[in-house]
Formats: C-alpha cells, structure tokens, sequence
C-alpha cells in the first residue's frame, strides 16, 4: 500500500460507525489507487455494507474522514458523493420497478442532462440534444454489456444474474471515476461468478474505473483483486495481496465454519 | 385566578385527557402491530356512544347496561371492521391499507348520518353520574371524578394483560416482528383481532364517557377527537401505552389550560394539536416515550 | 414512446386519432356551452377543475411516492388568494360587515388572468415553506403531517377575520370560471402532465417514487425534487382551488375540509394511481356520479311512495367504492398505464391484448 497521494482515488481515515451500542465499523483505514480492484471480505454481518453506506453518504459516520481523490468527502450527500463519480450497486437489487430497462439506464443520465423541472418539461432544444445524447449514450451501454434487446422489458421481469448486470449498467451510466460493488456475485454459481469477475475486470480496463468490491466468499475474489481487506465484527483483521490474506490465520479463524 | 378555579381546570384537564387517554391507546395499540394509522377509530368511539344512548332510550337499560352492551358491541365491531377492510391488505403496501381506513372512517360517519341522522341528539345523563358535588370552594360534577377513576384502573387491567398474560406477550412479539412471531406459532390473525376488540372497547368506553360528560351526539363527533388522540400517540410515542397515556394527558392539559389561560387563542385551539405533531415529527419522530428503529439500508 | 418496428407505420394513424379526438370534444365543448341547461353545464365544467386537482395530487401519489392528505388546504390559498384579487371594492365593503378588510387588500381588483396565476403562486409557495421541513417524513408520518397542516391552513383563514372573513367566508365572488377557462386550464395541465412524465424528470419523480435510496445514488437530489414536486402540485392544487371558488362563487373554510381531499383521493385511487389519462377519466366518471347521486341525499317522488331523502347515502356509496377499489383493484382503472388509441382497438379485437408501453 505505496500509493502515491496523486494515484490515490478513495482513502478513509479511522473511519466508525456506531448503532446505539453497536459498533458496525470501527476504526477503518483504507487506500485504494487508481485503476485497482480491491476486495472488501469477511463474513455475513462483518460491517462490509455499513462501510459502503458511509463512504457513500447513506450514513454519517460517527467517528473518522473519507477522501476522494484527496477531497473530504465525509458527511456530502449521496447525489453529491455521486456527483463526484462514485458510483454504486446494492447487495438486494434495487431497480426501479416500474420501469423499462433503458428508463432504469436513463435514471441515471438525469445528472448529466441537467435540466430542471421547466427545461425538460417544455422540451428545451438544449434540454432536446441532451436528452437524445442520453439515450443513445444509454443504448450503448447496454448494447456493450448484451442487454440493448431487452431495452424495453420491465427492468425486474429480467432473470437475475442480467438484474445484476442491469445494476452495474445503471451506475455506469452516471459516468462515475469509482465503482463500488456490493455482493456482484451473490446468488451465483461458481460459472457465474467467474464470468462476473472477468467482466468486472473488463469494464475496468475500458471505462477507465477503479473497482471497491464487497464479497462474502473469499474464493470468489481471489482472482480478480490486487488488494483486499478483511473485516471481521467492524475491524480490519488483515488487509494486503490476496496470497498473504489467504494465508492469514487471523482470516482463516474468522472464516473457520463459515465457510 | 382563583386556587379553586385553578383546580378545577385540573380536574378539568384530567378528565379530558383520560378520555384522550382512551382512545389514544387503542391508534397506538393497531400501530404497534399494523404500523397502520385505523383513520376509522374516532368513528368507532363515536359508535360506541351511540349505541349506548340507543340502549338507554329505545330500550331502556340502566345506563351501566347500556354502557356494558356498548363495549361489547363495539368491541365485536371493531373486530369485524379489520377483518373486512384491513386484513384483505395485510401484505399490500402501506398506503393502500391506510387508504381504505380513510374510506372506512368516511363510511362509518355516512352511516351514522344516515342510521341516526344527522342532527345532534341530547344524552340522557344517569343522575348518579350528573350530580354535583362540593370540596370546600370547588364544586364539580361527578363525571369529571369519575373518569380518570375508571381510566386508571383500566390501564392497570390492561398493562396487567401486556405483561403478564400469553396473550400479551403474544401482542408484544407481534409487533416487534410480526414474521418472527409467525414462526415461532403465534397466531397472528388471533392477535390482531384481540389488538382490534381490545381497543374498540376502550375507544367505546371513551365515548360513552365522554357523551356522559358532554351530553351531545353527532355523527361527525368522532372526527376531531380521533386525529387528536393519533396525534397523542404520535406524541407520546406510537407504539407505547405507556407514552399513549402520556401523550393523552399532555393533549387534555394544553387544550384546557390554554383555553383557560389565553382565551384570545382559543379559535386556534383545534391547530394547537397539528402544530404540536408537527414539531414532535420533526424535533423527535418517536416520540417522549418510543423507542428508536433504525432504518436497514 | 415505444419506437418498435411495427408501430412505426402505425403512429400517424394515432396521432390522427389523437388529433380527431381532441377537435370532437372542443366542437362538443362548444356546444355544451350553448346548449346545455345552467346545471349540466355546471357538472361538465366541474368535470375539468376535478381534472386539475387529481392530476395535481397524482402527481404526488402517483408519481413522486408522497402520500400527501392536506390538498384542501392548498386548494383553500388559492381559492382566497384569488377571490380577494378579483373582488371589487364594493364587494368586499359588502362581505366584510363583522370587521373591516384590510387595507392593503381593499382596493386591490384585478383581472382573473393575473390573480389565478398569483393564486396558484402563493399556494406554490405555501407548499414549498410546508414541504420544506414535512418532506423529511416518509409514508404515513407525512400523510398526518400534511393533514395536519391542512388542518392548520383552515383554523387560519377562519380565524384571520380581517384578511379572510373569517367564518362567514366570502360570497359574490365574479363569475370567472367559464367553459372556456376551465377546459383550457385543465388541457394545459394535462399537456403539462404528460410533457412532464415523458421527460428525464418525470423519470427522476419515478425514481423517488420507485426506490429513494437508488434514485439518490444515481444522483437525484432526491429531497430537492420532493420539493419541487410538493410545490408544483400546490401550485396545481391553488390553480384548482381558484377555479373552483369562482364557479360556486361563494367560499368559507368549512369547504376546505379533509372531505375536499377524500373526494379527490377517490378520483385518484379509481383512475390509477400514477396514470394520467385514468386521472381524467375518473375525474369526468365522478364528477358526474356525484351529481348525479346527490338525489340520493334528497327528498325522493316515486309518484306512488314518497321517500325523506336520505343525507349521507351518497358518501356511505362513495366511501363504500373508495374500499372496494382498493381492496379488490388496487390499481384502479388503469393501473399505472397510459391510455392508447392500441388499447382501445385492443379492447374490441381481442381482450387482454396489452396496450403500448410508453418510456
């Protein structure tokens, strides 16, 4: 962990969060450079998401800094931390029922178009060429990740591994510099999984993104991230190359009958 | 201001919040359980009055027969109203079940305009109850004694039913987490229809005491009594007796002590209420006496 | 819109029909108003103010996800607000008898044009102070929180006897709701609905609506567009308001009950909640049942029997569909769909046959 403070994308500085008497995450210190993927693991209840929910700003920490790309970021607003170009997905699927799959996209895009309730009501020129820009910005996407077919089904009538992938489409869409990933690979099998990883690593290196993910099983991950940190109750027992976490008896003993 | 006037706008206030009392705890009750606002509660207390008037002219019980066969009836009647309007949208988004209460509260005041027309009606008062009685300077009427009386040792019967009885306990990890309780074999419908009887009974007894003291029925007469006491409860804590109580007396206290005391603002005597939920909303959403949930993102 | 390959050909012929429609019902609006008798004239110009104020609460209902009960309050600003710009200074010497008006609203009288447009203003803003803080509430805390500040809007006009009248409301207003003002009222805000939902942000309100957490993470300033959406349907709800106090030309607080809101609410509930066309539906489909049943209420002559009449039966039928709907079609007419000319020769070719999905 030498990253240079010009490479560095998102930092947290003893970072906790605490419920009432619970502390979900304590004292949590991360770095994560540009381009990497790096893997936050540990077991069910650990505090993975909770971490997410901070640096996000679905939560205010109650303790403890996040940087991004050297900006305090701590205590922004999610639309603002977004704004920013972090971009993220949820462990339980959260796509907006009602709609088509490219609306689902288009979402999304509403930052970019940045027009007010008047400007896109009345159908604006300025507002006109951003929102076809949108669109067919949002075609693309789904066109590169084999979902531009289904463009006008109902976003949740998809099966679940393409929902998945809708979700990550979706966060793209917000042309974010960070992507942060909840559970990607939950619900899937190993075939899946594998497929999953390599795709995460292909929309690395063609969006130019670098990648925080989250994954409950360790085996999972291996092979796609360059860094990991493990939490186990809040804290970081480990963190560092995904030999040296394998190896870790801290980690082996907060996974034994775990996994 | 006299000491004795003074201690009569207690007693006053007393009365009037255990009345509040009364029907806050039965909105807390089904909140607990449902997390649904019953918009209908303030009609059921209005026709367990009725009913009890009805037993007392047209078919001329004794008052406390009357009274008896209200609660029951309307204990039956509440029970029946969830089964018909609440339990079809058990598993429906939130607003679709609190939409038909709205329908169903519209109903029962249609109804009762109807059924017992729309012009008040004048209660017979039993004389025990209306007569005046004398402590040195003060002098009240019986009711106004009576009914924190009869209040407090309701709640003692009920807090006893919460506490100690299966069935309580049952009501309790109902609410808590109405699933779990499924598994652990609770049977749940059972319990919400004993939440429901339990408190349509206390919401009839409410009415019938208050047309006691306020000897005057209409159909609408439930209306702003029921959104005061859901108010109460927001107040004190939805969720909690406890904090339903509190929120009742607090309500019957602002409301006579302020009419006592700043007569020139008792036109907006009726916004005092919403004026207060909204700043308990949005200064401390659980109330004085509920417990924080924290929201699972 | 859908763009499929198929409906391609096909969508002049709609817009034809769209455009066929639309002169149909003005050449009938212009008989109507030469024709019809003072009270079916009446009934069809009410027709279009329900039109306004569904459209104006299903904009929070249906399409933001804001379940809000203190629409009559808004309504009541906007019907004030503009009869105290329209009265003249005569009219109000006469209302005001108790106390005398204020005197920075005594010689105040202006065109209709400009107060409904400041009516629909004020009660905006009225909205925007409310929804500030109440917006931070979700489902049923803001459902009571709105009602309690429509509440609170009613026990001030009836209080603020120099500026309102208090009690005793405000009788004469001008007759300004015509045929003409009413209908184009009510087209301009269904073209504004439906530009609206067709725009990135009516996809932005869907988005609260469907899931607030995500529409924040896509990057929708989620509370600034509860707000805006609070707003303008205040402002819709005032137009509405205004509109309706200058055709029963008489208003008082007691017009402005939780009642207004319920019969508003059922127009919702019945079209769909979150479809505009199902708004303008059963905006006309009510209107009319609730005139039309309002014998119910009164003294019946069935040449052999004579009935007393029967107050309240209306609502108990009301109230009783209000249930219905939502225990049994909990979509109401048209579920969250939008109405298409595919639809409705779907209807007679085969049933069951999907209408277009619109984008």
């Amino acid at each position: 962990m030498s990253e240079t403070s010009s490479n560095l994308m998102l930092s947290t500085s003893r970072l906790s969060m605490k419920f009432g008497g619970l502390t979900a995450v304590n004292d949590f210190n991360l770095e994560i450079g540009k381009n990497e993927i790096v893997g936050l693991i540990g077991p069910n209840g650990a505090g993975k998401t909770t971490a997410f929910n901070v640096i996000t700003g679905m939560y205010n920490p109650s303790e403890g800094k996040v940087f991004f790309q050297n900006r305090d970021i701590t205590g922004l607003k999610p639309h603002s931390i977004t704004a920013l170009g972090i971009a993220r997905t949820f462990q339980n699927i959260r796509l907006f029922k009602e709609m088509s799959v490219l609306e689902n996209v288009l979402v999304a895009c509403h930052m970019s178009i940045k027009s007010g309730m008047f400007a896109s009501t009345l159908h604006l020129p300025g507002y006109r060429a951003r929102e076809a820009d949108a669109r067919r910005f949002s075609m693309e996407l789904l066109e590169k990740v084999g979902l531009s077919h289904l463009a006008y089904e109902k976003g949740t009538s998809l099966p679940y591994g393409q929902q998945r992938r809708l979700e990550i489409v979706r966060a793209l869409a917000t042309k974010p510099k960070m992507l942060l990933l909840d559970e990607p690979a939950a619900g899937m099998n190993p075939q899946e999984s594998l497929e999953l990883m390599k795709f995460i690593r292909k929309i690395r290196d063609e969006f130019d993104l670098t990648i925080f993910l989250i994954e409950h099983h360790m085996q999972v991950v291996m092979g796609v991230c360059e860094h990991m940190y493990v939490l186990d109750y809040g804290v970081t027992i480990a963190h560092g190359d995904p030999a040296s976490i394998q190896k870790n008896p801290k980690v082996i003993e907060a996974y034994l009958g775990v996994d | 201001m006299t000491l004795s006037l003074l201690f009569q706008h207690i007693v006053n206030a007393l009365s009037l919040g255990s009345l509040y009392a009364l029907i806050a705890i039965g909105y807390t009750m089904v909140y607990g359980i449902l997390r649904l606002i019953n918009f209908a509660h303030g009609d059921v207390f209005m026709l367990g009055a009725y009913v009890a008037f009805y037993g007392m002219t047209i078919v001329a019980l004794p008052w406390w027969a009357a009274l008896l066969v209200s609660i029951v009836f309307t204990a039956l009647f509440g029970i029946g109203l969830e089964r018909a309007a609440y339990r079809p949208l058990r598993d429906s988004p939130r607003i679709s079940i609190m939409i038909s209460a709205i329908g169903a509260s519209f109903l029962l005041e249609s109804l009762g305009v109807l059924i017992f027309g729309g012009r008040p009606k004048g209660v017979p008062v039993p004389d025990v109850l209306s007569r005046v009685i004398h402590f040195g300077s003060v002098s009240m009427i019986m009711i106004s004694l009576i009914i924190p009386l009869f209040t407090f040792a309701l709640l003692g019967v009920l807090v006893w039913i919460v506490n100690k009885t299966k069935t309580g306990m049952a009501m309790r990890a109902v609410s808590t987490d109405i699933e779990a309780a499924r598994l652990m074999a609770v049977n749940v419908n059972k319990i919400v229809s004993f939440t429901f009887g339990i408190g349509s009974l206390l919401a009839a007894l409410g009415g019938i005491l208050w047309s006691f003291k306020y000897p005057q029925l209409n159909p609408l007469m439930g209306m702003m009594p029921g959104l005061k006491c859901f108010i109460a409860a927001v107040i004190g804590g939805i969720g909690s007796i406890g904090g339903a109580v509190l929120g009742g007396f607090l309500m019957g206290f602002i409301e006579i002590m302020t009419v006592a005391f700043l007569p020139t603002l008792s036109g907006y005597r009726d916004a005092f209420a919403f004026i207060l939920l909204i700043v308990v909303l949005l200064v401390k959403p659980t109330g004085l006496l509920g417990k924080r949930q924290a929201e699972k993102v | 819109m859908k763009q499929n390959t198929e409906s391609k050909k096909a969508l002049p012929k709609r817009k034809q029909y769209t455009i066929i429609a639309l002169a149909a019902f003005i050449v009938f609006a212009f008989l109507a108003n030469m024709f019809f008798d003072a009270f079916t004239l009446r009934v069809f110009n009410l027709c279009a103010i329900y039109i306004v104020l569904a459209l104006s609460l299903n904009l929070l209902n249906g399409f933001t996800g804001l379940f809000s009960l203190g629409h009559a309050g808004f309504m009541a600003v906007g019907a004030y607000v503009s009869a105290l710009l329209t009265m003249s200074t005569q009219l109000k010497d006469m209302n005001y008898f108790l106390e005398p008006i204020v005197p920075w609203l005594h010689h105040v009288t202006l065109p209709f044009l400009p107060a409904i447009i400041i009516a629909g203003l004020v009660s905006g803003f009225v909205g925007f102070l409310i929804g500030s803080p109440v917006l931070r509430l979700r489902d049923d805390y803001l459902a009571i929180a709105t009602l309690g500040f429509g509440e609170i809007i009613r026990v001030l006009i009836t209080n603020a006897q120099s500026i309102t009248n208090g009690a005793q409301g405000l009788k004469g207003l001008p007759r300004y709701s015509t045929t003409f003002a009413v209908w184009v009222t009510a087209g301009l805000v269904v073209l504004f609905m439906v530009l609206l939902m067709r725009s990135s942000y009516g996809r932005a309100l869907k988005a609260v609506r469907d899931d607030e957490l995500a529409a924040e993470a896509m990057g929708i300033n989620v509370f600034k567009v509860k707000v805006t959406s609070f707003t303008m349907s205040s402002f819709l709800a005032g137009i509405g308001g205004a509109l309706l106090g200058h055709m029963i030309t008489t208003i008082d607080p007691k017009m402005f009950t939780f009642m207004l809101t319920f019969n508003i609410l059922l127009i919702v509930v019945l079209g769909g909640i979150g479809s505009i066309s199902g708004s303008v539906i059963s905006a006309i489909v009510v209107t009319i049942l609730m005139e039309v049943l309002r014998f119910l209420d009164e003294p019946m002559n069935f040449i052999i029997f004579k009935t007393d009449g029967l107050p309240g039966l209306r609502m108990v039928v009301f109230s009783l569909l209000l249930m219905i709907i939502i225990i049994y079609r909990q979509r109401g007419l048209m579920g969250s769909k939008e109405f298409s000319w595919d639809m409705l020769t779907g209807l007679f070719v085969k049933r069951g046959h999907k209408g277009g999905d619109h984008v």
